[in-house]
């Protein structure tokens, strides 16, 4: 195990993190607050609550979501996929790594910065409206499980992409409409029978399902069955990665 | 002592189907500057993609220090820098912070110490702060020779170190390499500059459409290039050399208009005073003299032409 170099890659990513400060925090907490002027001032003022829950209170855990993929997905594909633009990949290639580690680097960064950027969010809410969290350890392992499953996703996608068309389709034309849909800002009963019905194909409604479960003890399905859909969707990303590694698909000729 | 790099019958065909390399075998000596010269596309960034990791091998075998690049990857990239061909870096980071990660990405622990001794030796220590894009391409360059030489490394690839690089820069970076070489580092270069291989080589080899077409000293090679030849032009035109000149091996050019002279330049004599005189005697009128030196250059476009 090569430990150093581990943390060489995870340390240059934290610092590229460091040095576009602005875009990489600043941003998400601004875009959360018009969130919570919008939804929780506007709409808040007509649903004043949901399962009991106030409104602005019941959105929080989506919006910590809608975010933490987004970076979790963003950061983990560009960190892979910025070297072989450049084409400062050679060192990585020529180094005497295993793929897991690069991964362990490059993944761990991402789900690193999507966490303290999660937790920017938490706090800024935390300013809105009155936030209790009744699972705490809950709470840790989804967000946990979240960023690292959704960086290896972003990881896969850097692997893959050839242009930044593709390296932006799937965080920019997938991600937001699943995050949207998946009940970030109501309830899926609130819906029609066949909406809900069509809702719960959608993974990401079992992130924040089970998300908000350990907040507010409200959940769209069991905390449970979050769970092992998380555990399956990482499990399945874990598969993948380790074809792509043997493969050397788009990395190694 | 056995080679520090040892390919045999190396193959690389590419995913289009593209053979880059066609079975090389390559011994090189420890502490050895090896020179591959070759045009465009021969298969000379193949071959060393290869033995540091970067493609696949289809075929064959590379050891480096004894251990198989593909097996043993991590004991044989440990042993090896690479300085790429083009000038790649990240951009928004400083010299300091990607030499340093260079160094931790080969396992090795932080030692600021020797990476301010490298720095220094490449005249980049006061550039340590710099971002890379404020660097000239020269200097880029630079950096890219010190990330290759952060984790000590005990050889070293450079690809076409040169190229693009002016006159004075490049006599300085062969300065580097002599001074890499006294600390004991294997040096590989490519280059496509013939000068280059003949100023700071110990042993030249010539790849051309993947194959190694020639491998040898340096020194061994350059007496083959001190044979020069003297061309003798002739005012009348003669059918046979006469039977006076018979000792001198000459030869008849030019539909008897030109008599040619094979001699040895490094040679204590050359025999040129004794030939003229020679021709003096024998009745001759000369119109025109001129020597011609072979080069590496006349070698390797041969070598080339024939390869293909």
């Amino acid at each position: 195990m090569n430990g150093q170099a581990i943390k060489a890659i995870y340390l240059f990513e934290m610092a590229r993190m460091r040095r576009t400060l602005l875009q990489s925090v600043v941003s998400p907490v601004i875009s959360t607050s018009l969130y919570f002027i919008v939804f929780g001032a506007a709409i808040g003022q007509r649903i004043q609550e949901i399962d009991g829950v106030p409104y602005g209170a019941f959105i929080t855990p989506g919006l910590i979501m809608l975010t933490l993929l987004t970076q979790c997905v963003n950061n983990g594909a560009f960190g892979i996929y910025f070297p072989k633009f450049t084409g400062t990949i050679y060192e990585i290639l020529s180094a005497p790594v295993s793929m897991a580690e690069v991964l362990i680097g490059y993944v761990g960064a991402a789900a690193t910065k999507g966490m303290i950027i999660g937790l920017i969010i938490l706090a800024t809410a935390s300013l809105f409206v009155d936030i209790r969290i009744a699972h705490p350890v809950m709470m840790v392992v989804f967000f946990a499980l979240t960023a690292i499953t959704f960086s290896l996703l972003g990881f896969v996608i850097g692997i893959w992409a050839k242009d930044f068309e593709q390296l932006n389709l799937i965080p920019m034309l997938v991600v937001p409409p699943l995050v949207f849909l998946g009940g970030s800002f109501y309830s899926i009963k609130m819906l029609p029978p066949f909406w809900q019905a069509v809702s719960h194909a959608n993974p990401v409604l079992y992130l924040i399902s089970g998300f908000r479960w350990s907040f507010f003890e409200v959940a769209e399905v069991d905390p449970m069955i979050s769970v092992a859909i998380i555990l399956g969707f990482l499990a399945a990303l874990s598969g993948l990665v380790t074809w792509i590694f043997r493969t050397g698909y788009r990395l190694r000729e | 002592m056995p080679p520090i790099v040892s390919v045999s019958g190396l193959v690389k065909t590419y995913g289009n189907g593209f053979q880059a390399l066609k079975g090389i075998d390559l011994d090189i000596e420890e502490g050895e500057i090896l020179a591959l010269l070759g045009p465009n596309g021969a298969g000379k960034t193949t071959l060393i993609s290869i033995i540091c990791g970067i493609v696949n091998p289809s075929g064959g075998k590379a050891l480096v220090g004894g251990f198989d690049v593909v097996r043993d990857f991590r004991k044989t990239r440990a042993m090896i820098g690479l300085v790429p061909q083009e000038l790649t870096t990240d951009q928004f980071e400083s010299v300091w912070n990607t030499v340093t990660f260079s160094r931790g990405l080969h396992g090795k622990p932080a030692d600021p110490g020797y990476i301010e001794r490298v720095l220094k030796d490449l005249s980049l220590y006061d550039k340590k702060d710099n971002k890379l894009r404020e660097l000239s391409g020269g200097m880029k360059r630079r950096v890219l020779i010190a990330k290759a030489l952060a984790h000590e490394p005990r050889v070293l690839f450079l690809d076409e170190p040169t190229a693009g690089v002016d006159v004075n820069l490049r006599k300085d970076m062969w300065k580097v390499v002599e001074r890499l070489r006294e600390s004991g580092v294997t040096i590989i270069l490519t280059t496509h500059y013939i000068e280059e291989a003949e100023e700071i080589a110990d042993r030249i080899g010539v790849i051309s459409s993947g194959q190694l077409l020639l491998l040898e000293e340096k020194a061994a090679l350059m007496k083959t290039l001190g044979r020069k030849t003297l061309a003798i032009d002739l005012a009348r035109p003669i059918d046979t050399v006469p039977e006076a000149l018979a000792g001198f091996n000459l030869r008849l050019e030019e539909g008897g208009r030109r008599l040619v002279y094979d001699y040895h330049a490094s040679g204590a004599r050359t025999g040129i005073t004794t030939l003229l005189a020679a021709l003096a005697e024998a009745g001759l009128t000369l119109k025109d003299l001129s020597t011609r030196q072979s080069s590496l250059e006349d070698i390797f476009v041969e070598l080339v032409e024939a390869g293909r």
